[in-house]
């Protein structure tokens, strides 16, 4: 179930996760050559604002984005409505968002990882 | 018409007792040339079982009338060749899906034509019989627009081949929406923000996933998924509009 | 078993956007937690990398990185339906969704064998 301001948070969303998708998707082919490490990735994101900004704007986007189209599979296939689809929407979105910035907060400023 | 000495199998929905419980029945009907669906269902209900039930009128196309479920597929049933749509010759005849059965292959259309009116899909004039005629051009791009969306017989067809009319009981559907496409693109209409309102609603023109099942079915060739993108973009423009106006 | 009326190509694509976004959906918890392994102190991250390393983890990745191409490539075709002037394309479009996607997936898979 979508009204217009939905539709239009999902579509925004989209829109800015384009080039950050197309990014993260050089970014992984480029740094799985030769294997991960902990210490490759944190060499990368530690202290970045560069990357604070771009996995932070991602993880926004993203949340917002799985919640609208989970709440839309919900509704049509699941049969979830009203107040209980509300909920099941504000809970992924948080759950997503503190989830995400947990991360992004770990990458960014994890000090003693080596 | 002359029988071909071949025989076709045609599986029928019967309803039960409760109009929606039922039971497939088989009959047996001699192969035509140049038959249509629609002439196979008359020729049971002549031939075989009295008390068939279904709905037809113009038997040219024009009426929106006589649309089934045909071997899973929404079509108009005059103007649909057996020939086309035979499986091994076999067919499975089955009311329009998406909607109430009131007997056999009879549906009841009031939850489709509710939503033409809930969907705007109305005409609000704006001139009395004392004006003059509006003038529109032709080439005018409004009404290129309608004219695309214009041709739709009600028939349905494009209400049963969608998977969102059948998750989403207050989707209005593509047939409706693309009526208030058509009138989104008249200049003589004076509804255009209760129009506007009235398809951004929880069952609104945003709930459309682009499948294009009823742009594939038409039996008219039009493009209702097309419509629907074009107010989904009118829509959105307005929400701007009135933010920088407020 | 595909009901008769969805047997047609823009359907299916429906049906791949909405099954890659679900799946990318319940993949992204995990994906954040692992991330936020890296706070710790114990190396928890890099055992998970090493782990991740077996050929059967990698392949599970080309997976992944198929469904984010193929919700991100077909994410772009319906945003131009929906917002460009109408492309009787339609089904060409779909298609070179899918046939990028597997480039980048397969491009992917080269990169980390």
């Amino acid at each position: 179930m979508l009204d217009a301001r939905l539709y239009l948070a999902q579509r925004l969303t989209a829109l800015i996760m384009a080039p950050l998708v197309l990014t993260h998707i050089v970014v992984i082919i480029y740094a799985v050559r030769g294997g991960l490490s902990a210490s490759e990735i944190l060499a990368r994101t530690q202290g970045s604002i560069l990357w604070l900004a771009f996995y932070g704007t991602f993880v926004v986007a993203v949340s917002v984005h799985a919640a609208i189209g989970l709440r839309v599979i919900a509704f049509e296939m699941l049969k979830i409505k009203g107040a209980a689809l509300s909920i099941l929407f504000w809970g992924i979105l948080a759950a997503l968002l503190y989830l995400g910035f947990s991360a992004v907060y770990a990458v960014t400023f994890a000090e003693a990882a080596t | 018409m002359s029988a071909d000495g071949r025989i076709l199998k045609i599986s029928v929905w019967r309803s039960g007792a409760d109009a929606d419980a039922g039971s497939f029945q088989d009959f047996q009907v001699p192969a035509n040339q140049h038959q249509t669906v629609l002439d196979v269902v008359s020729w049971i209900q002549q031939n075989q079982d009295p008390s068939l039930s279904y709905r037809f009128a113009c038997r040219v196309g024009m009426c929106g009338s006589c649309a089934m479920m045909v071997n899973g597929k929404p079509r108009w049933t005059c103007r649909t060749h057996v020939k086309k749509v035979l499986e091994d010759g076999f067919m499975r005849i089955e009311p329009l899906r998406n909607l109430p059965v009131i007997k056999d292959l009879v549906t009841d259309m009031d939850p489709f034509f509710d939503k033409w009116i809930a969907a705007e899909g109305v005409f609000h004039p704006t001139k009395s019989r004392h004006d003059a005629f509006a003038s529109i051009k032709p080439d005018n791009p409004a009404r290129i627009e309608a004219n695309k969306a214009v041709e739709c017989i009600n028939c349905a067809v494009c209400f049963a081949a969608c998977d969102v009319v059948a998750n989403n009981a207050d989707y209005l559907g593509p047939a409706a929406l693309n009526r208030t496409w058509s009138l989104v693109n008249d200049a003589r209409d004076g509804g255009q923000a209760a129009r506007l309102q009235a398809i951004s609603q929880s069952g609104g023109c945003h709930n459309c996933h682009s499948q294009q099942g009823c742009t594939n079915f038409c039996p008219n060739e039009l493009n209702p998924t097309a419509s629907i993108a074009g107010l989904k973009r009118k829509t959105i423009a307005t929400m701007f509009k009135r933010g920088q106006h407020a | 078993m595909i009901a008769p009326h969805r047997k047609h190509a823009l359907w299916l694509a429906y049906a791949l956007h909405r099954a890659s976004g679900l799946a990318l959906a319940v993949f992204l918890p995990v994906h954040f937690y692992v991330l936020s392994l890296a706070l710790t102190t114990d190396g928890r991250l890099d055992d998970f990398l090493i782990w991740s390393d077996q050929p059967l983890v990698k392949f599970a990745e080309f997976g992944l990185i198929f469904l984010l191409a193929i919700h991100f490539f077909g994410g772009l075709r319906l945003m131009a339906l929906e917002f460009l002037p109408w492309s009787p394309r339609q089904k060409t479009y779909a298609a070179f969704a899918l046939a990028g996607s597997f480039f980048v997936s397969c491009t992917f898979l080269l990169s980390a064998a």
